[in-house]
């Protein structure tokens, strides 16, 4: 397959999809992830969201920003939704109901409708071999709702139901390896993307909908509100957790992991890995573990992030 | 008097329900398996694979999802069908609302089955009585028969662009669902007619264009917003309209039908079986009426003036014909094979006694808790109930409002 390259001057000439006018927060990155997947749908296109900050902020009746046919459920349905309505496509267009022509489906989920309540209807889909893109925008906490831990919430990360107390530093787990679970399903892509390196975004969200088959994109997407971070930052932030290895950008087709864009700079020369600890610096919902007390957590999620590193390189074979 | 082609072949309930899905030209199924309704994806599952229905079949991983995939596929504009029955349905729950709340057509059968704890897989209405909230309409079978009509009445009532609300029927686990019958089936192009294709009622959207209510990749709209204090009441207000014009929908959509095959249930929305002079009677829902039924003849052999009203459709409830029915009789014993625990009586027989409230010449009303988890009604214990019954018409007075019967105590 030809992959789709976009100039940035194109790219800016595309119509948005997801329009202006939705009321999400100042600096909000699920909200820049949204809208570059949606400047690179190829085509007729049918839009599903599970509950959620995108959700709550983008359709309050009787506004939307959504300019293509987009429907909510609930919470932990954005999988089963586009399972439903690519069967009701497949058979529509079979029995000469709708136009002969290929619709993209593609669901929405934040972390906590992927990790957390969605992921059963999520595997389910993807076991199932439905034709989708399941696009993962991960602001690592239950954000709509007043910023509770999740599933993708990382290590030592303060949020209201992981507080950083007196005897508990922030949450004590890690977080989900949720893309590595999606490849494990032998499904034909999986990808990671940030919103700092949008033509990367872009060629993957456009390489997913063209797959036949399921297709899973991770998105990481800060939350100035819940990260405590400066809303100028956001773009920032996320490119600071690519350089970082916090999270590194690769795609996988059929089970086969490539590298991309600084991820593979970085593993060409080890010396562009910056410390967890300047990403870290820059949310304050990792403050506490600037404590001298909590110093070891910094180094084990040093540890961890260049564990998780070292296999991903292994996985491609760049070791 | 039946005016086209059928012919009678022995059915279970189940599959006299797979049979109508099969005829009603459906689009998705989207479908879990669960006792006592496995039977009717079994089947469905056979047609699919013998390439004997154009349906496209999506075996989900539970049951939250078969009702998930069932909105969305009717949001793209398929005819949707599903079937569940007790732990199945309520999990289900979340997603029941949504389907109705949004205004999506599917019909979903529900095999009546008790709801855990203690685990038990045989009849009772706890299931689908507990869903009585959620804006879908609500059918129960009295036999294998009614479960194969009323199934096809159902998508043409649900889709009807005065109704558009999801629609579900019931039918006793095990009672119905695996006892074989005769069960008189159309022609497939008659049922097809019948149904007719489905339609979908048109809406403004963002771009203030008038647009099918569907997902349409040319014509978008956006469907399931958040609609907050300023909406959400006028949304909810307007699907109570709804359930208001399914009472006179489904009417016209049994007589419809009774006049193509003979075949009809009192007016769609009760049966009344020796009712008009009956001094004494019992109501309920289900596959209970026809054993109901015998003993009501005895009775009348011996001069008792018994009767039975059957509620057909529970949701919407028929509150006028219940009211005019039940007036002027002495005693009325309302049958209700679920409990509300903690409350005032089992489901039916709130409603019941509620509706008669504001009418005259009320009866005495009195409720028996019965068959729970499948216990057998055999027809003593019915008579047992008439007897009661009889008593409760000579005093004038309810002793003890609600009762258990068949129940060691």
């Amino acid at each position: 397959m030809a992959e789709w390259k976009v100039t940035g001057k194109e790219f800016a000439k595309i119509p948005e999809k997801f329009m202006a006018g939705h009321r999400a927060c100042a600096g909000c990155g699920p909200a820049i992830a949204l809208r570059l997947v949606m400047k690179a749908a190829r085509g007729p296109i049918i839009v599903t969201n599970a509950t959620g900050c995108m959700e709550v902020v983008s359709t309050i009746y009787p506004n939307t920003a959504w300019d293509v046919p987009w429907i909510h459920t609930a919470f932990e349905t954005a999988a089963a939704n586009a399972a439903g309505i690519e069967s009701a496509l497949k058979i529509l267009r079979k029995k000469g109901k709708i136009k002969d022509k290929h619709v993209d489906v593609v669901a929405f989920g934040g972390d906590g409708g992927t990790f957390d309540i969605g992921f059963q209807a999520l595997s389910g889909a993807v076991e199932r071999g439905h034709d989708f893109l399941y696009v993962l925008y991960d602001n690592e906490a239950y954000m709509n709702t007043g910023i509770q831990r999740s599933g993708g919430t990382p290590h030592g990360a303060w949020t209201t139901t992981s507080p950083a107390g007196e005897v508990i530093p922030g949450k004590t787990q890690y977080k989900k390896p949720i893309a590595d679970i999606m490849v494990a399903h032998e499904m034909p892509y999986v990808a990671t993307a940030s919103i700092a390196y949008w033509n990367d975004m872009v060629k993957k969200a456009r390489k997913g909908m063209e797959i036949v088959g399921p297709a899973f994109l991770h998105t990481f997407a800060p939350c100035p509100r819940g990260w405590r971070s400066e809303t100028a930052e956001t773009v920032e932030i996320a490119r600071l957790a690519v350089e970082t290895c916090v999270f590194p950008l690769w795609e996988a087709e059929c089970g086969e992991y490539k590298l991309s864009t600084k991820s593979k700079a970085i593993a060409k020369n080890p010396d562009k890995k910056k410390p967890v600890e300047v990403y870290l610096k820059t949310q304050r919902r990792f403050r506490h573990l600037f404590k001298p007390q909590n110093k070891h957590i910094v180094e084990e999620i040093q540890n961890n992030v260049d564990r998780r590193w070292k296999k991903l390189l292994k996985a491609c074979d760049l070791d | 008097m039946t005016t086209v082609e059928q012919k009678t072949v022995p059915l279970n309930g189940d599959e006299s329900v797979a049979y109508a899905v099969k005829q009603c030209d459906v689009d998705v199924v989207a479908a879990y398996p669960i006792t006592p309704q496995t039977i009717i994806v079994e089947k469905f599952s056979e047609y699919v694979a013998d390439g004997e229905v154009d349906t496209e079949f999506v075996c989900v991983e539970s049951e939250h999802t078969a009702m998930t995939c069932s909105i969305t596929a009717a949001a793209t504009g398929a005819r949707t069908f599903t079937a569940t029955a007790s732990a199945g349905l309520a999990l289900m729950h979340e997603m029941l609302a949504v389907a109705s709340g949004s205004r999506m057509p599917i019909v979903m059968s529900v095999v009546n089955r008790a709801l855990s704890a203690p685990l038990n897989i045989h009849c009772d209405h706890a299931d689908s009585m507990a869903q009585r909230d959620l804006g879908w309409i609500q059918m129960y079978a009295e036999n294998s028969q009614e479960a194969y009509d009323s199934i096809i009445q159902a998508f043409k009532i649900a889709e009807h662009l005065d109704v558009q609300l999801p629609a579900m029927v019931g039918l006793d686990g095990f009672v119905l669902s695996h006892t074989l019958e005769n069960v008189t089936v159309l022609e497939d192009e008659t049922v097809k007619k019948f149904v007719g294709t489905r339609q979908i009622p048109h809406v403004l959207n963002h771009r203030g264009e008038i647009v099918p209510f569907k997902l349409d990749p040319e014509k978008p709209l956006t469907i399931g917003p958040v609609a907050l204090q300023d909406y959400y009441f006028e949304h909810k207000r307007q699907q109570e309209e709804a359930m208001k014009n399914a009472l006179e929908v489904i009417k016209q959509v049994h007589n419809e039908y009774a006049e193509l095959t003979g075949r009809s249930y009192g007016n769609g929305l009760i049966e009344t079986y020796r009712l008009d002079d009956a001094e004494i009677v019992t109501v309920c829902v289900g596959s209970t009426a026809g054993t109901i039924k015998t003993v009501v003849d005895t009775l009348r052999e011996k001069g008792i003036k018994a009767g039975l009203l059957r509620l057909r459709t529970f949701r919407p409830l028929p509150v006028e014909d219940i009211i005019s029915n039940l007036k002027g009789k002495k005693a009325v014993a309302v049958m209700d094979r679920s409990s509300s625990f903690g409350g005032n009586g089992g489901p039916i027989f709130i409603e019941i006694r509620h509706a008669l409230y504001n009418g005259a010449d009320i009866p005495q009303v009195v409720n028996y808790i019965y068959g729970l988890g499948g216990r057998d009604t055999p027809p003593a214990l019915i008579e047992g109930i008439y007897n009661d019954l009889q008593k409760i018409a000579q005093i004038g007075q309810v002793e003890k409002q609600i009762q258990y019967v068949g129940l060691r105590e």
